[in-house]
């Protein structure tokens, strides 16, 4: 065939694929069904939230960080939180660390749900969707329970966590760590031991531990390549130094593997849920020097110069504190991977910069090594095994 | 003269009531396929129109009647409105010689089984067609893939079907099903069960369903060859799927469970089974095979590409093959 006369297929994947997530955008150069070249594109659920935050002051950007992993908004609220008290110095209470890393795990468990439900249905298998969004949404209804919120909850706050958990949100939510596992072993019978699945991942999309680590992976797509890092265990946060866990982790870094890890995590999540709700110790859950946040008595009647007059007392506070700092980096293991917050501050009650590491970026970046010389189908299985999320990416 | 035409006559009342009530059963299955996948996965499916959304099926056929018929602006205008309508057709013409019972049957060609494959495999071109001339990436890959796909696994169908014919001695539909009854066990289920396995996996791979609906991966390709498609043409594309899924169930059903008989020996166990007439018989095998593609469709991922080749040239071709011989080696000594 005279080469001149031939050339590969462009394909443009995305951004209204419905199997990318969001609106990720792939350009796949095909010959035939194998894949010769992938570029990803990012950038289309871009919302500025770094650059939003720098306007406003540290409380009031704590509701942006809710859109930027918004499957689990709150492990991106402690991550946050956890900068802003170190920025501050502010020692937060033990029940309030405790109650961080229970409602941290439930979140960890939601955005696995969802991952399992949409991973499981871009390969194929269309009943596991719906068998994970029942578990799901009984969490989604505790985490209503204590926040009146489903997804964007804003939970903790600098220094603590905004409302306390009542004995009835904790006897349910051991009640659903009972009887959780067993639904894990649920979608482990629909898909671990079906053949069609095990060829469609065994062997697929496989990146070396070395590799992983160039690249700059998290989280539980570095622990499939047989990493044994993990933010929870490497540089413990919150409650984690006080809680019995493992980290699992896969030996063949392929799909999975990877899968593996986090079906292997639901279980561990579970553990860590029962230790803190076994181990909740009484006392406060807002630090004392935590900064206020005062509430209008009628949100109806609110008066301009009044409201200034607010937030201005509450600046008034902060700036003391961050007179003694300039920058600060903390990074929390979210569902995803390790989520940091780099934080730049100068005199003024604002953040000069503030920086995500969003593992979902980096990830999004690895699946073109990933999909190269690949088929088309496999495109699919591993967007769904590296797990991103594009509000966390594009930011 | 005057009988020629009465044969003409008798035919076209035949042909319609038989149509009739094909597409009637057609519609229904879209909604058996609705709820049995709903219930599997802990949903209700459509509960709105009529009691327990009965009448579903007929409000989807009026909205797809009177939606606008789009063509896009950059396809091969011809062979775009044509492509459906082969599909169709082909679809639609492989029963005429599919038999219900003994009498019920448009014509009883003595190479039935030929005719079927003959016809089914035209319907491959529609496909073909609907990708090319869609103008679309997606669609183009689609359609090629279904192409590669229904024409590697006609061989394995076609194959798994030779130990039957050997054992009949016949192409005929009916003949099969008569022949069946000279032994006692009354299917040829169980001396051909390697058969039946690669039928089945055959007749799922064929009609483009799961876990071999490449062509319309609806997570890949989004929903393949038909993508540009709306309105009646869309409909179509989904009777002639329906069409063959009826089509495959129903040769399961008369060259592997005896169609419209009851086995010998179920009927000296309970003698009153031969009071139910044998539509009702052949209805309820063609019947289990549907359950069968929905049930699967609830239950199982996707293969990839690469890998459903693999399976149908390595693995049921061999076994179809392997049941010839065995079959051939029987029937010469015995």
């Amino acid at each position: 065939m005279n080469p001149e006369t031939t050339k590969e297929l462009l394909i443009n994947m995305g951004p209204q694929h419905p199997a990318t997530h969001g609106v990720l955008r792939l350009i796949l150069e095909v010959e035939g069904e194998q894949i010769k070249k992938c570029t990803p594109y990012i950038g289309y659920l871009h919302r500025g939230i770094e650059k939003l935050s720098e306007d406003l002051t540290y409380i009031q950007a704590l509701p942006l960080t809710d859109r930027l992993d918004y499957l689990s908004s709150l492990i991106n609220n402690v991550g946050f939180c956890l900068a802003v008290e170190k920025l501050m110095g502010i020692e937060v209470p033990e029940r309030a660390k405790f109650i961080r890393t229970m409602m941290a795990e439930m979140a960890r468990i939601c955005s696995h749900l969802l991952w399992i439900a949409t991973h499981a249905l871009d390969i194929g298998a269309m009943t596991v969707f719906l068998y994970a969004m029942r578990d799901r949404e009984r969490l989604l209804e505790l985490f209503e329970m204590v926040t009146g919120a489903r997804l964007t909850v804003s939970y903790p706050r600098i220094g603590g966590v905004r409302c306390d958990v009542s004995n009835e949100f904790l006897n349910e939510l051991y009640q659903f760590t009972e009887e959780f596992p067993k639904k894990v072993e649920e979608y482990e019978t629909l898909i671990d031991r079906n053949r069609v699945w095990l060829k469609r991942t065994k062997g697929i999309g496989v990146i070396s531990a070395e590799e992983a680590i160039n690249w700059g992976l998290t989280g539980p797509t570095l622990r499939g390549s047989g990493v044994y890092y993990d933010v929870r265990k490497i540089f413990p946060y919150d409650a984690y130094d006080k809680v019995d866990f493992e980290v699992p982790i896969g030996k063949n870094g392929d799909i999975y593997d990877r899968y593996k890890c986090r079906m292997l995590e639901f279980r561990q999540s579970v553990k860590i849920i029962r230790q803190c709700i076994e181990k909740l110790p009484e006392g406060a859950i807002l630090a004392e020097e935590a900064p206020e946040i005062r509430l209008l008595t009628s949100p109806l009647k609110i008066n301009k110069d009044d409201l200034q007059f607010e937030i201005y007392m509450e600046d008034k506070k902060i700036e003391d504190f961050i007179k003694k700092f300039t920058e600060v980096y903390v990074s929390v293991e979210a569902s995803r991977g390790e989520l940091g917050f780099y934080i730049v501050c100068d005199d003024s009650p604002k953040p000069y910069r503030m920086r995500v590491r969003a593992p979902s970026f980096v990830h999004a970046a690895v699946l073109k090594r990933l999909c190269e010389g690949a088929f088309i189908a496999d495109v699919i299985a591993n967007i769904g095994s590296v797990d991103i999320v594009l509000g966390e990416c594009d930011r | 003269m005057t009988e020629t035409l009465y044969i003409v006559f008798i035919t076209i009342i035949k042909t319609a009531i038989y149509f009739g009530i094909l597409l009637l059963h057609v519609a229904y299955a879209t909604y058996a396929e609705r709820k049995i996948i709903a219930h599997i996965q802990l949903r209700l499916g459509p509960m709105v129109v009529g009691s327990h959304g009965l009448l579903q099926p007929i409000a989807d056929v009026v909205k797809l009647l009177f939606k606008e018929d789009i063509i896009p602006s950059n396809v091969d205008k011809r062979i775009f409105t044509i492509a459906p309508l082969i599909s169709l057709t082909a679809a639609l013409s492989t029963f005429a010689v599919i038999p219900v019972s003994e009498e019920w049957v448009i014509s009883d060609l003595n190479v039935g089984i030929l005719y079927v494959f003959g016809v089914a495999g035209i319907g491959t071109y529609g496909i073909i067609f609907a990708g090319w001339s869609s103008n679309s990436k997606y669609a183009f890959l689609g359609g090629l893939r279904s192409a590669a796909q229904m024409i590697s696994y006609e061989v394995a169908l076609a194959m798994s079907l030779v130990g039957v014919i050997l054992m009949a001695e016949s192409f005929s539909l009916v003949e099969i099903v008569n022949k069946k009854m000279e032994y006692s066990y009354g299917m040829f289920l169980f001396p051909q069960i390697l058969g039946y396995f690669v039928f089945i996996v055959a007749m799922l791979a064929e009609t483009n369903r799961v876990p071999f609906d490449l062509p319309e991966a609806e997570t890949e390709l989004v929903a393949g060859y038909f993508v540009e498609y709306s309105g009646i043409r869309f409909s179509m594309f989904y009777l002639a799927e329906y069409l063959a899924m009826f089509c495959m169930s129903a040769l399961a059903a008369i060259c592997f469970w005896g169609g419209w008989t009851v086995p010998p020996f179920l009927l000296e166990i309970f003698p009153f089974l031969s009071i139910v007439p044998g539509v009702v018989w052949f209805l309820l095998k063609v019947y289990f095979h549907m359950f069968l593609f929905f049930w699967l469709r609830g239950t199982l991922p996707r293969y990839r590409y690469d890998q459903l080749m693999a399976i149908g040239w390595k693995v049921l071709l061999p076994i179809a093959l392997v049941n010839i011989v065995i079959t051939s080696l029987i029937k010469y000594y015995l």
